[in-house]
């Protein structure tokens, strides 16, 4: 187990390294002076050279490499070319904005996309499976943003029950932000509860044929107990891994969710960074996604590992 | 089912390659009908500008068409022969294209995206580059795995005893063995590539204005839409079925050429 | 009066091609302690006739009628929650594939303790101290330890002797053993069949072994039941049966025994077992038998008494050579 965690932190030190060596990279390979394009297109001579000397562009590759990584991991993230602000106080800001919503959307792919998966594999071929089903598919096929417009168009337009758009915190007005947050995280949500709910029910369907689900029913337990500890058990592996396989849509699907719903998040952070060529927050943004990402695939991996006996005792891979 | 699906496919298809040649120019402006609801001049309405909904609509299956097929051509055309050099020589360059692909399934699809757009500016060709490279993974893994098991097999293990070169072995063993697997990536590439785009062209990292796109599109319609409901509820329509489509046809064909998939 | 009495069984199966006759007109009786062997080729509806007294065949599929009484008690029509405390503690099943039978997330001891705890009331500990008594029962060194293993660090023969100790637990009147030794080394094998006997004279169980090797009927069997093509083509006690069979489907399975090889050649029975899909009123054996005749493709020869306690289906019997 813990030679296993070593291996998969390992790796995750890895894709960290390689991630930060192509964003460094890339933002050398945009046309122009590095200094000038950080400090952005207005930016005076003097501004320019400021950010030359705080970055050491002037050193060679190697050197500015390592200059980058030391400024990096003390949270030195350089200025936005827009308002000027550090660019980590920004991340600070918008950062809890997406944590929120992207949970929030977690909570209801897991609800209902588990929930629906089991019963779908329960009542196999009967009503339930159909409905199940066929709301898998259609949750498959249509795209995030345009169930978001729909959904702005029928709660807000048609029959104004929730705000179209806009933002406040939990911590100045919990109900107010719950009911702006309800609608962004039902249709982040949408999608993964429909890759989760065929997952879960193909995974459930191959556990409730498995001969110790046989076993089970043998020694008179309810049905209960055969589904929800023997078979659901063994599907939870399934379901940990979509998580993680999917983590990356999630981000995706959040920065097109947060565009729809105007919430200034770190989605919305990002598209306006990129629109604006805000490139210091975009080199930020990027890293962030990808540390995020790196993390908690590794606790996928980690939880994926908790659930599956062969991992936790041999740290053997799971390949 | 998978026939709907096949319906579905062909509709889109037909719709890209002759809808533009038979509806109207998609950049004709009719300044006396704009926002017009849908009519007989406007099967679809009209947007901002008076433009026709229906003729934008057909050429935007064009670019979703292009974005989805040529992302995965791009994909497999660089996948493929990585795929196979990995899976022959396993002892040398295995390891690396493996930890390669690893870090590559590590970056999300959309942070390809806005580097590339960041980088070389936002358009279809950097759509089809970023879609493209997220695919490369599942096509690599898929080719690769073929080789190791088609090398495993006790033919394919009496032709290399008979001195048979790798590249017979591959192209008369390997590849047919992976056509099933890839069509049927395909299938799933297609449609996500279609949502990609469309994605990026909505948030303005893809296909820019005026170039007719389904995301485009939506990006207006969201401005207008509680005057004119109907361009949201078209380009997503659309959308949505072309993907319906090749989900279905995809679930069908898994069942028919992938034995694996069978329980 | 028996302890289990089998009447008339017939279960068969929809499916894409029609309904499936797998189990046709079986009729058995078991008494307390006895050891009756089911045999006969895969296919012959020897697991779908045990299977249907714990109603373990699923159910949504499965066309079942005749009757099946335990202790005078009708199986068949019984509500499913008080089936559910048949299974498991009156009937229980050792399963044919030990490999995928025990759950892989699951501990040893907690597979074994969660039968305990469902039918027997027990506490946890309670519960506990039983299960490694219970791995002791069965053969497994170190029972402590194992109780905290996970199914994947067993061996093929630890695992049986699990399912075993599962299927022991609440000392069940009738045990259903499917195939319990074909998966397992012979010297394993040997352990698995004393741990019956053992339990059969310690506590009365009456077991039901499904198997289709005659080796394992003869050492551990009381009494033997030969099936073919969803049939009952001959009953009678192990040594009765040994010494006299009368069905040449019966002694063709015994040519095919190891130690009966001429030349060190096992004999095969020539021809196919006919569709589950059609019955035609004639001997099911008829194109496989050396002994076949005219009449019998006219009718199916009737389950008839060739000699006190001995049954067999066939119109030209074998003589007591």
């Amino acid at each position: 187990m813990l030679w296993f965690i070593l291996r998969r932190c390992g790796s995750a030190v890895l894709v960290l390294f390689l991630s930060s060596v192509l964003i460094f990279l890339g933002i050398r390979a945009l046309p122009g002076d590095p200094a000038s394009v950080m400090a952005g297109q207005e930016a005076s001579p003097a501004a320019i050279e400021a950010i030359r000397k705080e970055f050491g562009l002037d050193k060679p590759l190697p050197a500015q490499y390592l200059d980058y990584v030391g400024q990096t991991l003390t949270g030195n993230f350089g200025r936005s070319t827009q308002d000027q602000l550090p660019v980590a106080d920004i991340l600070a800001e918008r950062l809890p904005v997406t944590l929120e919503l992207s949970l929030l959307a977690m909570l209801v792919a897991i609800v209902v996309g588990v929930g629906a998966g089991i019963v779908a594999a329960v009542r196999r071929g009967k009503f339930a499976d159909y409905v199940a089903t066929g709301f898998g598919l259609a949750g498959l096929s249509v795209p995030h943003f345009w169930l978001g417009l729909l959904g702005i168009l029928l709660f807000a337009v048609t029959w104004r029950v929730l705000p179209a758009s806009g933002y406040v915190p939990f911590t100045e007005d919990p109900a107010g932000n719950l009911q702006r947050m309800i609608l962004p995280a039902l249709v982040l949500g949408t999608g993964f509860a429909a890759i989760l709910m065929r997952q879960t029910r193909s995974a459930m369907l191959g556990a409730l044929s498995a001969d110790y689900v046989r076993t089970a029913r043998s020694k008179g337990l309810s049905e209960a107990k055969v589904v929800g500890a023997h078979a659901l058990r063994n599907s939870l592996t399934t379901v940990v891994t979509v998580l993680g396989l999917q983590l990356g849509a999630l981000i995706s699907g959040a920065v097109v969710t947060e565009q729809i719903f105007v919430i200034p998040g770190f989605g919305k952070l990002t598209v306006d960074a990129v629109l604006t060529r805000n490139y210091p927050v975009i080199q930020a943004v990027v890293l962030v996604t990808v540390i995020g990402y790196v993390l908690v695939n590794l606790l996928v991996d980690i939880a994926y590992a908790f659930l599956n006996p062969r991992i936790r005792l041999s740290g053997g891979s799971r390949d | 089912m998978p026939m709907a699906g096949l319906v579905l496919v062909v509709a889109f298809v037909l719709l890209a390659l002759i809808g533009p040649l038979v509806t109207g120019d998609p950049a004709a402006q009719d300044y006396l009908a704009t926002l017009a609801p849908p009519s007989g001049a406007h099967p679809m309405g009209t947007d901002d500008l008076g433009r026709d909904a229906f003729a934008r609509i057909a050429h935007g299956a064009q670019v979703s068409l292009q974005a989805g097929v040529l992302s995965t051509l791009l994909a497999m055309v660089v996948g493929i022969p990585i795929g196979l050099v990995a899976g022959f020589y396993r002892r040398w360059l295995d390891p690396i294209v493996m930890r390669l692909v690893d870090v590559t399934l590590a970056f999300p699809f959309l942070v390809f995206a806005v580097g590339l757009a960041a980088i070389i500016g936002p358009s279809l060709k950097g759509v089809v580059l970023a879609l493209g490279f997220s695919q490369l993974p599942a096509i690599i893994r898929i080719t690769r795995g073929e080789v190791l098991a088609v090398r495993e097999m006790d033919y394919v293990a009496a032709a290399i005893a008979d001195g048979a070169g790798d590249g017979h072995i591959i192209f008369r063993y390997v590849l047919p063995n992976c056509a099933s697997p890839l069509i049927v990536q395909a299938t799933v590439a297609i449609p996500a590539a279609i949502i990609g785009e469309s994605t990026l062209s909505f948030l303005g990292l893809g296909v820019q204005p005026p170039t007719p796109s389904w995301g485009v599109m939506l990006t207006t319609a969201q401005q207008y839409l509680s005057d004119a409901p109907w361009l949201a509820i078209w380009p997503g329509l659309m959308i949505a079925l072309a993907t319906l489509g090749f989900n279905l046809l995809g679930d069908g064909l898994r069942d028919v050429l992938d034995p694996r998939s069978h329980r | 009066m028996s302890l289990l009495e089998i009447t008339d069984l017939k279960v068969g199966f929809d499916t894409e091609d029609g309904l499936v006759q797998a189990v046709r007109d079986i009729s058995l009786t078991l008494d307390e302690g006895e050891i009756l062997a089911l045999c006969g080729e895969s296919g012959c509806g020897k697991s779908v006739t045990a299977m249907s007294i714990p109603r373990l065949l699923p159910p949504a599929t499965t066309r079942l009628s005749g009757s099946i009484k335990l202790d005078g008690r009708e199986l068949t029509t019984l509500p499913e929650p008080e089936m559910r405390q048949v299974r498991g503690k009156t009937v229980s099943v050792v399963f044919q594939e030990p490999m995928t039978s025990l759950n892989p997330s699951f501990t040893v001891g907690y597979q074994i303790t969660e039968v305990l705890r469902r039918h027997e009331k027990l506490s946890r500990q309670a519960a506990a101290k039983r299960a490694v008594e219970l791995l002791e029962l069965v053969g497994i060194p170190a029972p402590v330890r194992r109780m905290k293993e996970y199914p994947h660090q067993l061996s093929g023969g630890m695992r049986q002797r699990v399912m075993i100790a599962i299927a022991v637990a609440c000392s069940p009147r009738v045990l259903i053993a499917d195939e319990p030794t074909t998966a397992l080394d012979v010297t394993i094998q040997a352990g698995v069949l004393d741990v019956f006997r053992d339990l059969r004279d310690r506590l009365g169980t009456a077991i039901i072994l499904i198997t289709h090797d005659l080796g394992v009927v003869a050492d551990i069997a009381d009494r033997a039941m030969v099936m073919y093509a969803g049939r009952a083509v001959e009953q009678a006690p192990v040594a009765e049966l040994f010494a006299n069979p009368r069905h040449p489907y019966t002694l063709g399975l015994m040519k095919a025994l190891p130690s009966a090889a001429v030349n060190g050649r096992l004999a095969e029975i020539p021809g196919m077992v006919p569709s589950p899909l059609s019955d035609p009123d004639e001997c099911a054996f008829r194109d496989r038998c050396p002994r076949a005749q005219e009449d019998c493709a006219l009718s199916r020869p009737p389950l008839t008494r060739q000699a006190d306690e001995h049954l067999a289906a066939c119109f030209h019997p074998g003589g007591q050579s």
